[in-house]
């Protein structure tokens, strides 16, 4: 078993009055991939967005609980913390393809100079490494200075995912990155998530049960705002322990 | 069957009427301006001249030109656009960007968009007591300037803020989720991405304070002015002289209103020539404006 990489304990979530989240506890192990299922509304995405601070840039959300960061044991949602900070060493790639309309270099090196690197070399050397990374270099190499929206969009997508990767986050939080891809770059995209967990801890929103199962080691099953199981993705597919959990893989409803 | 057929005939008859009410409706706004047009340029085309660009006006209409006319508008629009554009551009940045969304801010909301409809003589009146009393600038380029960059000031930062809007939140996302702070992602996303929508505020609003005529007689304009202000580069160092600024001046739209106003035909003709010129700039004004957010328009896809 890996170790921990971050554990949330009793965390509740409100948007206002709304409480989205109900007392979420739950381990993610380093260097694996945890997936995150339930129906849309159960809150996967409000729980995945907890761990990088999203919901600061928006008013009247309140945190209540812990998610700690190992090894330095910080609380993510402790108002105490900097969110940039938390952003810094918490990537993420978003449902749909978001490339800033610049060129495709610039994109990459995004995270690196708001870090304040402005070195050439520095950058390039970081760029090549990051879109190797994301499996695109070799389509791309020779146009790094065209406009990023010019590529297609599971190109984009792999874009996105160099982005994030060319600040070395500690974890990786993927928010249904295949749901606006059609199945062929779905599939280059998987297999680029399930070579990424030798470098990186990942946590994944899928509303594609088929999606967890494929390529997670752990997979949470939510519904209605609670975490209701949550175990290694082969026992908890074939061997579910919670009905409602049995419901919602057999298709029942969702 | 010869019901329905019956229906579709009454049907169309309406979309007939329409479309001859709409088609007569367009046809006036469009002859009226055709007609101005060309009552404008059979009057003062013939007054267009090199000669024209380059006199200072004079009591016989021949010799009459617009040289300190169309050099004080250039200065006066010079001033407006320094202080209307940082001053505009940075509230309407922090408005949409930075300022909580409270009740203080709807009601500074709810104060810029009413600003943009007082009308431009009260402005006037606002700057004759603040820039010539108060502060002693005098009826100069200066205070003429900053008065119509307080006309102009709402259209800016609505502009502004319209741009902003317009940036999918997906994109300010991205910048946050890799770290950036507010002020990283205003310069490096948000400014250059709604600088197309901010460029073409400010040219629409500057066309507009070029003909404004109302608020720069308020403010002591002089109607009849032969000479230039002093030239903003000089032959000694610095090389660049702000003296202009406390200079008296006139712009066009006042020595039209100036020729209008005399008796004898030769300086009608003289005020349509000038009408042209003003239109003109104003025209190419907005020209570049379309030709802007085209530009930035292509460049930038999200």
């Amino acid at each position: 078993m890996n170790p921990i990489k971050a554990e949330s304990k009793n965390l509740d979530f409100y948007y206002g009055n709304l409480q989205a989240l109900k007392n979420v506890s739950l381990r993610i192990q380093e260097r694996k991939i945890t997936a995150l299922i339930g129906p849309s509304g159960c809150g996967k995405t409000t729980y995945l967005r907890c761990f990088n601070r999203m919901h600061d840039l928006y008013p009247h959300n309140k945190y209540h609980g812990e998610i700690i960061l190992y090894p330095d044991q910080i609380n993510i949602i402790s108002s105490g913390v900097d969110p940039i900070e938390i952003r810094m060493r918490i990537s993420m790639v978003f449902q749909k393809p978001n490339p800033f309309p610049k060129s495709i270099f610039e994109n990459v090196a995004y995270g690196l100079r708001v870090r304040g690197i402005s070195n050439r070399s520095i950058l390039s050397e970081k760029v090549e490494k990051s879109l190797r990374n994301a499996a695109i270099w070799d389509e791309i190499k020779d146009r790094l200075h065209l406009p990023a929206f010019d590529l297609s969009g599971g190109q984009q997508q792999r874009l996105c995912i160099a982005r994030a990767l060319a600040t070395d986050p500690e974890i990786l939080l993927f928010d249904e990155p295949t749901s606006a891809l059609d199945p062929i770059a779905t599939g280059k995209i998987e297999e680029l998530i399930m070579g990424l967990q030798e470098h990186v801890t990942i946590l994944i929103v899928t509303h594609n049960m088929q999606q967890a199962a494929r390529i997670s080691a752990f997979t949470a099953f939510m519904y209605l705002g609670e975490l209701v199981e949550f175990g290694d993705t082969d026992s908890l597919f074939v061997n579910p322990q919670n009905k409602l959990t049995e419901e919602y893989i057999t298709g029942r409803f969702g | 069957m010869e019901d329905i057929k019956q229906r579709i005939k009454i049907s169309k008859y309406w979309n007939g009427i329409f479309w001859i009410i709409g088609f007569l409706s367009t046809l006036v706004g469009l002859v009226l301006l055709l007609v101005l047009m060309i009552d404008l340029f059979m009057d003062g085309a013939p007054r267009l001249s090199y000669k024209f660009f380059t006199s200072f006006p004079s009591r016989f209409p021949e010799e009459a030109g617009i040289l300190s006319a169309w050099v004080g508008s250039f200065l006066v629009l010079l001033v407006t656009a320094g202080a209307a554009i940082p001053l505009g551009v940075a509230a309407g940045i922090y408005l949409e960007e930075y300022a909580r969304k409270n009740w203080v801010t709807d009601i500074i909301e709810i104060n810029i968009a009413n600003l943009a409809g007082v009308p431009s003589i009260v402005y006037g009146l606002l700057a004759l007591g603040l820039f010539v009393y108060l502060l002693k600038f005098g009826e100069t380029i200066l205070t003429a300037g900053l008065t119509l960059a307080l006309l102009i000031l709402p259209m800016v930062i609505m502009a502004t803020r319209e741009a902003i809007r317009a940036i999918p939140g997906s994109i300010r996302e991205a910048s946050y989720a890799l770290g950036a702070t507010k002020w990283q992602t205003v310069r490096w996303h948000i400014i250059p991405y709604s600088m197309g929508g901010i460029l073409t505020g400010i040219i629409i609003g500057l066309s507009r304070a070029i003909g404004e005529t109302a608020p720069i007689i308020t403010v002591g304009a002089l109607t009849f002015i032969a000479f230039l202000p002093a030239s903003p580069v000089t032959s000694e160092f610095p090389f660049i002289s702000f003296k202009w600024l406390m200079d008296p001046f006139t712009v066009m739209p006042i020595q039209m209103f100036n020729w209008v106003s005399r008796p004898q035909k030769a300086f009608q003709l003289n005020a349509a020539a000038a009408g042209i010129v003003l239109m003109g700039m104003t025209l190419l004004m907005n020209g570049v404006a379309i030709y802007i957010r085209y530009k930035f328009r292509k460049k930038i896809r999200w």
